[in-house]
């Protein structure tokens, strides 16, 4: 019996020790100047984790193109927060210790509200990939957004669908514990009032219970809708899709940025999400060289297609880096004078942006990004351009 | 007996030692600016967790019964505490008696009310969740629980909650479902939490905190009350049969423990600008329930123990990036090798024998 334990515990040592030994790889620091340190945050483990790994990965591509030029040198250091307000203030607080300069992040919405407040109180900008909730920018001045806000898009789905008549009746589905969903589904609602737009059946969901959707399918085909605007991510999407299809049931869909990844969803038909309408900042099949080149690097080094969210951890460092690339920064600017700095640029009209995620951006006073979202459909497994 | 008293008040006396010691070593680093931001952002949260184990071990060590919600009271007492907090700053700016103002715009004032009234609500949940549960045998009181923490979460991510000049309003549908005046806030929104508090926790509050718990459970578990919990635990029908009301000391050591919880959440929420109810669910209770685990149960000092080491861990563990998780598992399974081992049991064993042998002595020398 005592040998067994000291089997075990001797056995449970090497395996503590053999790990120690595998992480020793570290960032590789670029030579020549000092880098500007950027903190990163996202979700790496756990149920988002799809999200803040894309962003790190896009993040890491864009910092070694801008080292690789010369100039300005960066070094990216991303931090995990599990999606978890009180992990993700943990990893700011590393990252804090660590001598970050500026915050590329946090990549998901609630843990984000909570690391803006003490970036603003520490006086760190922070240029956050994908934290849609207007709330993320809300009453601060340092904090800035690269992807849509919720209410935005809402007001631009509805705006879409009525123009283009799209639909005539409308059924929504949408997950009434998410932030997410319910923020743009509440904009949508509104917006479908003043336009006129007719709102048939509205069903929801929680993360609980998104493996069948078959009650909410039936309500709106009960109703006679011809259109389901589905505010929701591209997990769901791809099962309503499936179940759909099962009950012959053949609505136009139609999505917002959240749909985008379900064609690389693994195991799905593509053939399912023929004529899905969505809105998209980002299509990795786009034919521009920018685009091309990066989604080619990203499926060498992660071999896999990149997402959206890819593509905005890639165009956050861009944007610091056509920001501070004719300033004199360095390494040892404190965090405080480049938050100023870089305040006064994004706020500025003459700073406009073209990146993977969109053309000549401009930030609002309170952080918020302009820029037109792109319509999709999908036809024979790519996007194609609804204008 | 005189002998066990007299070992039981030295026990209490060290866990108290322990605390007020931690306390004023954290305050002379924090003094000399030798910790890492890091670790000062993980103050709060580790007294938050250790008067969730504390009060936890007390339902499952010392009353010996398995509660898989404890998340759940954490919960009520972090969202009616973050309203209350809220509530009471709009109160401040609008009131006209000077010295409510003066009262409600000082910061520990606020948070004493909002933790208070947390765990008065979440006392009040878990005197519900009990009157029918604690009547229960066997493994239903941790079906219940279970239960109520996952209808505790899905519940406040549909609850709507704005102050405008007509008072509270509350839904359960949207935000536009209010119909707040021009002017009103939306204090609770749905999935989204309450965002935009003041953040009103400090280390010191949950210091205190810590030490109104250890005085509420080492006092509870040392009273003529306390004794009938353990003799609850340790044989119903015993206990039942010389005219102890099962029923009364059970809800009696759960009800306390579901407050303490509701402050401890109080004390969370205020601690971040924002707070969701997503935070709450499964994951938290099994969370706190292994700190009471490896702390051992009923051990109130293990449970103290325990949630620091395993608190601070994952932060420390970050070195090893994605190995992380898998790291904090392997300690976690040796930690309970260890732990259980024979031959270290017995070592234990020897070492608190010889411990409470020269406790006699003392005692003599002193009434001399």
């Amino acid at each position: 019996m005592k040998r067994k334990f000291y089997f075990t515990f001797v056995v449970t040592l090497a395996l503590c020790l053999a790990l120690l030994v595998g992480c020793a790889d570290k960032p590789s620091k670029p030579t020549g100047t000092a880098p500007i340190k950027l903190g990163g945050i996202g979700p790496l483990t756990g149920g988002a984790a799809v999200y803040g790994i894309a962003v790190a990965n896009g993040a890491k591509i864009a910092v070694d193109e801008i080292n690789a030029l010369g100039g300005i040198q960066f070094e990216l250091n991303f931090q995990d927060d599990e999606h978890d307000a009180e992990k993700s203030v943990n990893a700011y607080n590393v990252l804090k210790d660590w001598g970050m300069q500026i915050l590329v992040g946090t990549v998901t919405t609630d843990p984000c509200i909570a690391v803006a407040a003490e970036s603003f109180k520490d006086r760190i900008f922070t240029l956050t990939p994908s934290a849609s909730s207007p709330e993320v920018v809300k009453g601060k001045d340092n904090t800035f957004q690269m992807c849509f806000s919720d209410p935005y898009q809402g007001i631009v789905s509805a705006q879409y669908i009525q123009e283009k008549k799209l639909g005539s009746k409308i059924a929504i589905i949408y997950n009434n514990s998410d932030a997410y969903s319910t923020g743009i589904y509440e904009k949508f609602i509104s917006e479908a009032e003043t336009r006129n737009l007719e709102v048939v059946s509205t069903t929801t969901f929680t993360n609980d219970t998104a493996n069948d959707f078959s009650v909410q399918l039936q309500e709106a085909q009960n109703a006679g809708a011809d259109l389901i605007f589905l505010p929701i991510y591209y997990e769901p999407s791809s099962l309503i899709l499936a179940q759909a299809k099962a009950t012959n049931y053949e609505p136009k869909f139609f999505g917002v940025d959240g749909m985008d990844g379900i064609l690389e969803m693994e195991n799905f038909d593509t053939t399912l999400a023929e004529g899905v309408m969505l809105l998209t900042p980002f299509a990795a099949d786009a034919q521009d060289e920018r685009t091309a080149s990066f989604v080619k690097k990203y499926k060498e080094l992660h071999h896999d297609v990149p997402n959206q969210f890819a593509a905005d951890g890639y165009d956050v460092v861009y944007a610091i880096y056509e920001a501070l690339k004719d300033k004199d920064v360095t390494a040892e600017t404190p965090a405080s004078e480049l938050c100023t700095q870089l305040i006064e640029i994004f706020t500025n009209d003459k700073f406009v942006f073209s990146g993977l995620t969109g053309n000549n951006m401009v930030w609002s006073k309170n952080g918020e990004v302009a820029k037109p979202p792109k319509g999709m459909f999908i036809e024979n497994g790519v996007y194609v351009g609804m204008d | 007996m005189k002998r066990l008293r007299l070992r039981t008040n030295v026990d209490n006396w060290l866990t108290y030692g322990l605390v007020i010691v931690a306390y004023i070593a954290v305050r002379l680093l924090l003094a000399g600016g030798n910790i890492s931001y890091a670790l000062q952002g993980q103050l709060v949260p580790i007294t938050v967790y250790i008067v969730m184990a504390v009060s936890l071990n007390l339902t499952v060590g010392v009353l010996g019964e398995l509660s898989l919600g404890h998340a759940g009271f954490m919960s009520v007492g972090a969202f009616s505490g973050a309203i209350t907090a809220t509530l009471l700053e709009l109160l401040a700016d609008t009131t006209s008696t000077t010295w409510i103002r003066l009262g409600l715009s000082t910061p520990w004032i606020r948070l004493s009310l909002a933790m208070l009234i947390g765990g008065i609500i979440a006392g009040i949940f878990g005197f519900l969740v009990g009157v029918p549960v604690l009547r229960l045998q066997g493994d239903y009181l941790a079906i219940v629980t279970l239960a109520f923490g996952e209808i505790i979460k899905n519940v406040m991510s549909i609850l709507y909650v704005g102050y405008d000049a007509n008072g509270i309003r509350v839904s359960m549908d949207s935000a536009n479902a209010l119909k707040l005046d021009e002017g009103g806030t939306i204090i609770m929104n749905g999935p989204m939490g309450v965002i935009g508090i003041t953040k009103l926790s400090s280390f010191t509050a949950g210091f205190i905190l810590i030490l109104i718990t250890l005085i509420i459970v080492l006092n509870l578990i040392n009273s003529r009350a306390g004794r009938a919990i353990k003799a609850v635990r340790d044989d119903k029908i015993a206990t039942e049969s010389v005219g102890i009301s099962v029923w009364r000391y059970r809800m009696m050591a759960f009800v306390t423990s579901a407050t303490l919880a509701g402050a401890a959440g109080a004390l969370y929420a205020l601690n971040y600008s924002s707070v969701v109810a997503r935070k709450f669910d499964f994951n938290t209770s099994i969370l706190v329930l292994v700190f009471v685990v490896l702390g051992g149960m009923g051990n109130i000092r293990g449970s103290i123990i325990a949630a620091t080491v395993l608190t601070v861990l994952p932060e420390v563990l970050r070195a090893f990036n994605e190995y992380r998780m898998l790291t904090y598992a392997v300690i976690l399974i040796a930690v309970m090798l260890v732990r259980n081992n024979a031959t270290l049991q017995h070592v234990y064993k020897q070492i608190g024998a010889r411990l409470s042998k020269s406790l006699p002595t003392r005692k003599k020398g002193s009434e001399v």
